[in-house]
């Protein structure tokens, strides 16, 4: 069981209000994910939550019971950290087997887990290993591991894949994800990369200077942004926000259009193309459109245009309008 | 740094130094070996000649000499316990984030910047003196007799003084070492469910086992050779209760101006210090790797 509430949780370091107050829901078994830019609060949420920082005030229950002010081995969730955490002078087994020595498990029992903990995350030849002498995607997946053999009621991850190379991190996060659905266990994932969150999730909460902008499935963010900010957020590349009187136009005071809904070709908006990016699957194009300003386009498939080209483009898909408080009309 | 062209420039470069070093090092080494099997006495010049192991008979033959060995040998071992576990406590209770932590640390750096002979004339004339001693005051606030420390717990007392002048820099060694642990470490153990005191155990201790083998080696090198504390305070007696072998070399110099058996000493105390620096790079050398 897995199941946590968060009751108008604050939290304050001296007079920065890093927490305004913060009222959430996680379900027993959800994939959860925490995305904000950096420094929103996130990690320190989410550190709320493990009971490494004290709250200022509010309630965190867990399956039902307050947790508020358990220390963070009583509440029964394992947490996987940005830097890993090993411990540099254990194997890899003594790594993973940590949290089960605590417990006071027999030797038996503990090398038991260990071994299956070992062969889903594919350790097994590297368990008599120092962290040392390991690659980053093993030292993640140690990390894992030792999570993984306490059983919690709950995983928290913060930013566990920002220190690996692009590559793995497709690959990590693929894992994570097949974890998840074996584990059937709740997960709180915290992430600056949009991308992951909208891969990985069942459920994004969107915070923003420690204040929760949206919460929902990733296409609701996508589909329905609640306003500006989520907009902008969710979205690669960002969703093209417009002001003025294009925007009125519209009965808005900006609209937004996401680039995978601007066609090329004929169209009332007429612009100048500036970089252009090819992917082959994709192309991506910035059109400075006078009156508009810079538009992001981004087309399936290669698209002939280039660098100081002359283009018209037209909206082809929702258009997303907002009010002067940046909120979804 | 790993051509032939590099590593051989390297050689050539470091070459001077490594001379004058051997110079240094095997001048004195080799006229105190010259003067260990020699007839030199000050007080009688003129009769000189080679005397073989003589010297060193002497030595071994004297009653003193093996009281002088242990006692050397208790001086380090003591002052090192001590240093390396109060060091370590009063490391841990710096560590903690509290108000005045910049000052806090000078205070108790400050002992070490104390030359030795006045911190043990401060220890001897201050706390010990059972007249004026602080520590003889409290023994009558209580009604008790006052300790007669450099009487009759000489070595003890040595043990003491010297331990608070180096306890500073171990602490200030362990500080170092605890400040580059990382938080998460210990916060990842938090999470596994380690008690404090496993968090200690687990964690910390393993992470510190390279600033304890730094803080033994260094200190040994440096305690295998008091001699201004015991000169200063007991002058290795009562008796000969408080002798260690750099001050029984001492006696025979200065005292008996013996300067031959004084040079015997000399390369005995030499050959202890190999001994006792084999030992402990077996012991615990291997620490020192990364
Ligand atoms: N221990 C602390 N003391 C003071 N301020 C802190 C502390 N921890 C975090 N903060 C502040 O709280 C804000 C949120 O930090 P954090 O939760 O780490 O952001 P994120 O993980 O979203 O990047 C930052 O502005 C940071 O400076
Ligand atoms: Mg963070």
């Amino acid at each position: 069981m897995g199941k946590i509430q968060l009751r108008q949780v604050r939290k304050s370091f001296g007079d920065v209000h890093v927490i305004p107050g913060i009222d959430l829901d996680i379900e027993d078994g959800e994939f959860v994910v925490f995305v904000g830019p950096s420094g929103c609060g996130k990690s320190t949420l989410l550190r709320l939550i493990a009971g490494l920082e004290d709250t200022t005030s509010g309630v965190i229950e867990i399956d039902g019971n307050d947790a508020t002010h358990l220390p963070p081995a009583k509440r029964g969730l394992a947490m996987v950290f940005q830097s890993y955490a090993l411990y540099p002078h254990m194997t890899v087994r003594k790594n993973i087997a940590f949290p089960l020595k605590m417990a006071g498990m027999s030797p038996e029992e503990q090398e038991k887990r260990v071994e299956r903990a070992a062969k889903v995350l594919n350790l097994t030849n590297y368990l008599d290993r120092r962290p040392g002498q390991l690659s980053g995607g093993q030292r993640q997946r140690v990390a894992i591991g030792r999570a993984i053999v306490r059983e919690p009621a709950a995983f928290l991850f913060d930013e566990p894949l920002s220190n690996l190379d692009a590559a793995l991190r497709v690959g990590m996060r693929q894992e994570i994800s097949e974890l998840h659905q074996s584990l059937k266990t709740t997960m709180i994932y915290v992430t600056h990369d949009q991308v992951e969150a909208m891969t990985m999730a069942d459920k994004i909460v969107v915070l923003n200077a420690g204040n929760i902008e949206q919460v929902g499935s990733p296409l609701t963010l996508y589909h329905t942004p609640k306003n500006i900010f989520v907009a902008g957020f969710i979205g690669s590349p960002r969703m093209n926000l417009i002001e003025g009187p294009e925007a009125a136009k519209h009965n808005a005071h900006t609209i937004g259009i996401r680039p995978e809904h601007i066609g090329v070709g004929d169209g009332p908006w007429e612009g100048v193309v500036g970089l252009s990016e090819h992917l082959g699957s994709d192309s991506f194009i910035k059109v400075d459109v006078p009156g508009l300003g810079v538009i992001n386009v981004r087309a399936a498939g290669e698209l002939n245009v280039h660098h100081g080209d002359r283009i018209k483009l037209a909206p082809t898909g929702k258009i997303h309008r907002f009010d002067d408080k940046g909120l979804a009309l | 740094m790993s051509t032939q062209s590099t590593r051989m420039a390297a050689r050539f470069m470091v070459a001077p130094s490594v001379i004058v070093l051997f110079i240094w090092m095997i001048v004195p080494l080799a006229m105190t070996a010259y003067f260990s099997f020699r007839l030199y006495r000050l007080l009688s010049p003129d009769r000189t000649g080679w005397v073989g192991f003589n010297n060193y008979v002497w030595f071994f033959n004297s009653p003193d000499f093996w009281l002088a060995l242990t006692n050397t040998l208790l001086l380090v071992g003591g002052v090192l316990v001590i240093t390396v576990v109060l060091g370590i406590l009063i490391a841990l209770l710096l560590d903690q984030p509290v108000k005045g932590q910049g000052v806090l640390r000078i205070l108790v750096i400050a002992p070490f910047f104390v030359m030795p002979p006045v911190a043990a004339s401060i220890w001897e004339n201050l706390f010990m003196h059972p007249q004026n001693g602080l520590f003889a005051a409290i023994a009558r606030g209580f009604g008790a007799q006052p300790i007669l420390f450099l009487e009759n717990y000489p070595m003890p007392s040595v043990i003491g003084i010297v331990a608070w002048e180096w306890l500073p820099f171990a602490t200030l060694i362990f500080v170092t070492a605890l400040q580059s642990l990382s938080s998460e470490q210990l916060e990842a153990a938090e999470m596994d469910g380690a008690s404090a005191f496993n968090r200690f155990r687990y964690i910390i201790l393993p992470h510190l086992t390279r600033a304890i083998t730094v803080v033994i080696l260094i200190q040994t090198i440096f305690l295998l050779g008091i001699f201004g504390e015991i000169f200063t305070t007991t002058q290795g007696g009562p008796g000969s209760a408080s002798t260690t072998l750099p001050y029984m070399i001492f006696k025979q110099a200065i005292v008996a101006k013996d300067i031959g058996r004084a040079a015997a000493g000399g390369i005995i105390a030499v050959i202890l210090a190999n001994i006792v620096a084999y030992f402990l790079m077996r012991g615990i050398g291997r620490h020192l790797d990364a």
